[in-house]
């Protein structure tokens, strides 16, 4: 994971295609599923997750030397837990709306794995500097497949987007779209359609490069 | 085999199964309960008229379609020919009402085949019946048109009726008895077909004559249609009537709704049923049951298509519990 040669640019960019925490680790499908009915809804935990992550991980990096190896685990999640309590308390005091509307999903972010992978994987070993951009990157690349999902599905099963109507009255919309049903069956085609152009993007590489050895960036398990 | 079989080595010929070998091929058996069903699809035309022909072309090409493209992307050999994907449409056809627009089972044809069906890995590795699923698809994405059942062909143009499942939901037996006179026209119209319903799912005698051919010929065995309907017919007897146990009306539930279509055609698909004889029995029964929770107790008024569905999901688990027979082996 730790590669010195790895520049922000890049620690930032691999968490929004190559190591996308949803489309890519298949992590968090938990809320990729339950709040992405409309596309308010899945920016607003898009966005909280991006602060969560982004804010734990620079404090697991600035603590990362007193922290001992054997009880890591609750500081990183007491870190989390604390953050969330923050987003919580902001989400609820300036928009109560959407505070209802994500209920028991904002306080699920605690136990995101993503969360704590990249705090254990990235930010447990490098500086604060690399461990921000980490963060910044997976917790984009998060809001932003949650903001694709969420455009999609608000547009097909309710022919809205945002609440404005797209489609014309005419249109009958998809109802399983905005269902549970319809949510696992998107996520399954949009894997699958990611996965086509990552073979796609690596034959094209490996037939341009075939002497210098690519980097093999792992998924983490969790 | 002991330590004491002498057997030349070279004797020997190690090959994969089959070793009996028939001139039966999936073509052959498809496109027989294509035509098996075919009767049933033309009767289907005859009372809904023109809409059930266009809904009938729509399903069956777009799953050709569907199965055609799919198979070309994905530089397979392209077996539209087989039938499988012409039965896959003709059956959701036949699962849905004559007057949904057009685009509705266009989608629910290709839902059928791309998801229930391709990526699963093609046919005979689908867990779920495609026609099912399309059918599923279709009933959670467009509620309103999908039980929005149309009057028979003659009545003007538009109108719409409740099915006979329907009425017995909400308004009780003795209405539905009313409508159509007493019970001896009740069960003739049932029979015959002329009631309102699903394209396919109407006339009993038609599907009965079919299935009885499919079970003649040995590509489906009498077994799960007989206990599936057997199944609903007891347990409606027993607790569909008001006036205690066993006051309700067996014969009409036998004949309502898809339940002759399901038994017949989809409970007896192949790749979606356990592979014992046995295994076949217990999918049957449960299927049958789950039909009559859903029909008396749930909140639809039909219950077939899930049934199967939720019994094609356990399967796996009814394979692993009853095991076919090793050949010789002892108990």
């Amino acid at each position: 994971m730790n590669n010195p040669n790895q520049s922000l640019w890049e620690i930032f960019y691999k968490g929004l295609f190559e190591q996308n925490p949803i489309f890519r680790l298949a992590l968090s499908l938990c809320p990729a599923l339950a709040v992405t009915s409309t596309v308010v809804n899945a920016l607003a935990m898009g966005l909280s997750v991006l602060f969560v992550i982004t804010a734990n991980n620079v404090v697991v990096s600035l603590f990362r030397h007193w922290v001992n190896p054997k009880v890591r685990v609750p500081v990183f999640i007491t870190s989390i837990a604390t953050i969330v309590t923050v987003v919580q308390l902001v989400l609820e005091a300036y928009f109560p709306e959407l505070f209802k509307a994500l209920s028991i999903y904002l306080a699920l972010i605690v136990v995101f794995a993503i969360i704590l992978a990249r705090a254990e994987v990235f930010a447990a070993k490098n500086t604060v500097v690399p461990s921000f951009f980490d963060g910044f990157g997976m917790g984009a690349g998060f809001a932003g497949a949650m903001v694709l999902i969420g455009v999609i599905r608000e547009l097909f099963g309710a022919g809205t987007i945002f609440g404005f109507q797209v489609f014309s009255d005419a249109y009958n919309p998809v109802l399983i779209m905005i269902l549970p049903p319809g949510g696992f069956i998107l996520i399954g085609v949009m894997i699958a359609g990611i996965n086509l152009f990552g073979e796609y993007q690596e034959k094209n590489r490996a037939a341009k490069a075939k002497a210098g050895a690519t980097p093999a960036l792992q998924g983490s398990e969790a | 085999m002991s330590a004491e079989t002498k057997v030349e080595v070279n004797q020997l010929t190690v090959s994969a199964s089959p070793h009996i070998r028939c001139d039966e091929s999936i073509a052959k058996i498809m496109w027989t309960v294509n035509l098996t069903l075919a009767p049933a699809a033309l009767m289907s035309v005859y009372w809904f008229g023109f809409h059930a022909a266009v809904t009938l072309a729509v399903c069956i090409g777009a799953a050709v379609g569907t199965e055609y493209l799919i198979q070309k992307w994905q530089g397979k050999p392209v077996t539209i020919s087989d039938g499988s994907a012409f039965l896959t449409g003709m059956l959701l056809a036949m699962n849905i009402p004559a007057t949904v627009p057009w685009y509705m089972p266009l989608l629910g044809s290709f839902v059928a085949i791309s998801i229930a069906k391709h990526t699963m890995g093609g046919l005979g590795y689908n867990i779920f019946n495609p026609a099912l699923i399309g059918r599923a698809f279709m009933l959670a994405s467009w509620p309103i048109a999908m039980t929005t059942w149309p009057a028979l062909a003659g009545a003007v143009d538009g109108v719409t009726s409740a099915t006979p499942l329907g009425m017995l939901k909400l308004q009780g037996y003795e209405k539905l008895v009313a409508t159509f006179g007493d019970t001896a026209n009740l069960y003739q119209s049932m029979f015959l077909g002329s009631r309102s319903g699903s394209s396919g799912e109407t006339s009993a005698l038609i599907l009965i004559l079919g299935g009885i051919y499919l079970i003649y010929r040995g590509y489906i065995n009498w077994q799960v249609p007989a206990f599936m309907i057997g199944t609903v017919g007891v347990l409606t007897w027993a607790f569909g009537g008001h006036a205690g146990l066993f006051s309700g009306d067996p014969l009409f539930h036998m004949m309502a709704g898809g339940l002759i279509l399901g038994a017949f055609f989809m409970a007896t698909d192949m790749v979606t049923i356990p592979i014992t004889v046995k295994g076949q029995i217990v999918f049957a029964i449960g299927a049958g049951a789950l039909t009559v929770l859903i029909r008396l107790l749930g909140g639809y008024p039909e219950g077939v298509c899930y049934a199967i569905l939720l019994m094609n999901s356990v399967t796996p688990l009814i394979d692993r519990l009853i095991k076919p027979e090793k050949y010789g082996a002892r108990r």
